[in-house]
Parts: C-alpha cells; structure tokens; sequence
C-alpha cells in the first residue's frame, strides 16, 4: 500500500513540502553564513537559500534545519553569540509556538502542561514528581534528570533538552516556576 | 510475532535486537539494564507483562540509546531499513524515535517491498513523522493524547509544539479533532486516543469511549500513555481486532492504574505490575460478554 501509495503521491502535487523543517532568519548575510557553518559543522544537514513572502524578517537568506532539532541549534548557536530574528516552520512560516498553558491542581500537586509536555510538582517540597506527555527521544532523558529534583535546583530542560518536546517541557517548567513565585 | 521499535534515553546504551527481560523495575537485553520507569522500555515491560498473561511470545525489542541528539534514532533507522523487513513480525509498534520523514518512508517502502504490510501501531515520535509524512493511513493504529489529536487535526503543524491556538485542547472538542484529522488524511486506520475519556474511533464512526474507572491522577504520570500502547499491541499480536484490542487495552490501563492507587508521584512500574490482574479481569468481562451475546 505505501509504495502504492508512493507511486500515486509522485503523480499530484505533495501535501507538505518540507513538514520537518524550519526557517531561521538572521539580520545579515554574514550572520548567515556564519551560523551555516557552525551548524554544518556539527552535523546537521542544512541549506541556504531565499526567504518565503510569508517571512517578513531579516536578510534575504534564510537557513533551513531539521525543526525538531531547534533547541539543540537555537543552544548551539547562543554559545557562538549568535541569535536568530525568527525561528519558524518551513511550510507554514506563519505558525506560532504553542503559548497556552494548562494548570491541574491536585490538592497536594500541581500539574502544568505546555503543548504537549506536563510537568508535575508536590507544592509544599518543590520536588518534581513527574514529567509526562511528549514523543521525542529527550523527554525519557529529562524526565530521568528532572524528576526527584527539587524546582529550585532542577537543570532546565532548554540547558539539557534537545527538542521541540524538551521546548515545550521548557515552557511548562518556567510556567510551574512563576506559578510557584520562584521566578 | 510483535516487534517494538524505539529508544533507551542513555547516549551509551548500544543498538540491540531480541527478547528483553523483565526483573523488578528494569529491562535485561543482552547485558543491558534500562529502566522500565519511562520511555520505550515501559511500553517493552508492559506489552511483555501483557503477552504473558495472554499466553503469546514475548516481544523481540529494537532499541538504541539516544538522549534526544538523534544519533541513535537514525543508527536504528538504518538498521530497520534493512533489518525489520526480514523480521516477518505481524505487529511492528513504534515509540520514541527523533521524528525524520524521509527515514520513515525509506522503511514504510522497504516493508510495503516485501509483501504486505505487516499491522502497524505508531506512538510518541514516530507517529509524528507517520503524520508528517502523508503516510498516516498506512498504519492501523496511532494512540496519541489529546494534545498529539490537536496536532493531528492541524494540517500544517509540523509538531504538537506548533499546533495552531486556534485548536484548543479541550476534552469537549475531541469529535471535531478527529473528524479534522482523518479529512486531512492524519489519522490512522483507527485512533484510541487517551484522556479523561478514551475515544476508540476510526473514520467512519466512534466505535467506543472508554471512562471508567476514572483516575484522574494518572494523567501526570509518565509512562501511562506507553503502557496502554503496549497492552493494545500484545493484544493485537494475540489476535484480537484492532478496535476490540483498542477498548480492551484503555480498559485494562485505567484498571491497572485505579489497582495501584496512585498519587501524581505514582511511578509508572507500580502500574505495569498491576496489568497482568488488571487484563484477566478485561479478558473475564470480555468472555462474559461473548458468553451474554452467545446466548442471545
């Protein structure tokens, strides 16, 4: 079936051009260039190349990237002093990340999910207690360092993830730390 | 036979195929230990606990180690390419893996290329490269939350981070995400979605919803959503249809919870311990109902 449906997918136009990659935008050429060197230097398969309409920012070159593998890039990219004016889907520059947050109070434990990841804390320790939701290969890794931690000293997820997911788990993470007037 | 396919979260952890063993709260697989507490190992050590008390082989494992670099995913890709197909497994379920579209077609086509295709089951990362990738009606079953619907039902978002806010994740609206996923042909031949209420569906209808017992506080903890994708796909390799295994699995995981009396600190092992009593007692209420329809 999937060959077939290879087959008939090559005879009409494709859905999705590009559905896991992502634009970064930069200010200038040369941070462009810069930064597509850095990335390409570890590892990642990257190309350069002209901005979509939609993406009314920066120069005009744009990198594209694998976009589940943004957090690990966005890291990689701080370290050199190097930040991106916009970070956005290939083939939807338009869409947003996920801003919406969701609290479960369960008396004795507070849940916040961003996106897809929850975060769960005992209120009165500050200990995470559990970290669920989510599908990529990060989310087991920082729910193995995160939970037992205490908020206070818990690492980031946006220090030690390396994902779209360990994105979200981050946002979850700063929810739960404001909502605990630690930040 | 059931293959599972997915990550250890250990850079270290080598590429390993074969029969994992369950002792305590780990997994044993050819000399390697992993935690059974989150990830593709608690999918492993409940599909394995599952199969037991349904009286199948156990589960043949093919993991990797990646902390989310994706340096294992693709190892595993590769070795799937070529490897997977030659398996002859009749359920092939997929976990965590870095989600990478042109990966997943390459072993889609290498299965599609050996005959036909064995039933698949795709959770966590690879359903979203599945989804991604136009592909998504190729499988026979995604078990997504109800976030993971809401990236279903957006056609243009390339992962549940970007799903659009004008798709709230709301229980409520759980009809009109699956009817907006499969018109988008991102959903896979049937969908058991998990939340406050389990939906079982499949194009044409909800075949099922799953309520009781209710245990709110499962919800937080890691590793509920592996489980139930586990069970289904023991009870798929036993022969139960799909949508029946569906029902039964969401059955089974809200009994094994409610049996471990969790709390929002609940480690999920002490729910995979409680699925083998927590099954026999689906399995009993399942031959009860066949015995009541038998009867007329």
């Amino acid at each position: 079936m999937a060959f077939q449906v290879l087959k008939r997918r090559k005879k009409r136009a494709p859905k999705k051009r590009n559905p896991d990659r992502g634009f970064l935008a930069f200010e200038n050429t040369s941070e462009v260039i810069k930064a597509e060197s850095i990335i390409r230097t570890h590892g990642w398969k990257v190309n350069v190349m002209g901005p979509p309409p939609e993406l009314r920012t920066g120069c005009d070159l744009v990198i594209e990237f694998p976009l589940v593998e943004q957090l690990n890039i966005l890291r990689l990219l701080e370290e050199k002093s190097l930040s991106p004016l916009a970070v956005v889907p290939v083939d939807d520059p338009l869409l947003k990340p996920v801003d919406l947050f969701f609290t479960t109070d369960y008396g004795q434990h507070l849940m916040v999910r961003a996106a897809n990841m929850k975060l769960t804390v005992d209120k009165e320790a500050l200990t995470i207690v559990n970290v669920s939701g989510g599908g990529c290969p990060d989310v087991p890794f920082l729910g193995a360092k995160l939970v037992g931690k205490n908020l206070r000293q818990a690492p980031s997820p946006r220090e030690i993830g390396h994902t779209l997911c360990g994105y979200a788990l981050h946002l979850a993470y700063e929810e739960m730390r404001r909502q605990c007037l630690l930040s | 036979m059931l293959a599972i396919v997915g990550t250890v979260p250990e850079e270290d952890f080598p590429m390993l195929e074969g029969t994992a063993v369950l002792r305590n709260d780990s997994l044993f697989l050819r000399g390697h230990e992993a935690s059974i507490n989150r990830g593709t190992p608690a999918l492993i050590a409940a599909a394995s606990v599952a199969c037991d008390t349904l009286g199948v082989s156990p589960p043949i494992s093919l993991l990797a180690g990646d902390e989310g670099v994706g340096h294992g995913s693709r190892k595993l890709y590769e070795h799937l390419k070529t490897q997977l197909p030659g398996l002859a497994a009749e359920v092939i379920t997929f976990h965590y893996l870095q989600p990478d579209v042109d990966w997943h077609n390459r072993i889609l086509l290498a299965l599609e290329e050996k005959g036909k295709l064995p039933l698949l089951i795709a959770d966590a990362g690879y359903m979203y490269a599945a989804k991604m990738s136009g592909f998504a009606p190729c499988y026979d079953l995604f078990t997504p939350d109800i976030g993971e619907l809401a990236f279903l039902a957006d056609e243009m978002a390339p992962h549940p981070f970007y799903t659009r806010g004008f798709i709230l994740h709301e229980e409520q609206r759980v009809p009109d995400l699956i009817q907006r996923a499969y018109d988008g042909e991102n959903g896979a031949k049937t969908l058991l979605i998990k939340g406050a209420i389990d939906y079982i569906c499949t194009k044409e209808r909800v075949l099922a919803t799953v309520d009781t017992p209710s245990v709110a506080t499962l919800e937080p903890i890691g590793g509920t959503g592996d489980t139930v994708t586990g069970i289904v796909a023991a009870l798929a390799v036993a022969g139960y249809p799909v949508s029946d295994a569906a029902i039964m699995a969401a059955k089974t995981n809200r009994l094994a919870g409610q049996m471990a009396d969790p709390t929002p600190a609940t480690q999920v092992f002490e729910i995979i311990n409680k699925i083998p009593r927590a099954l026999e007692d689906v399995l009993q209420q399942d031959a009860n109902r066949r015995h009541s329809a038998a009867l007329g």
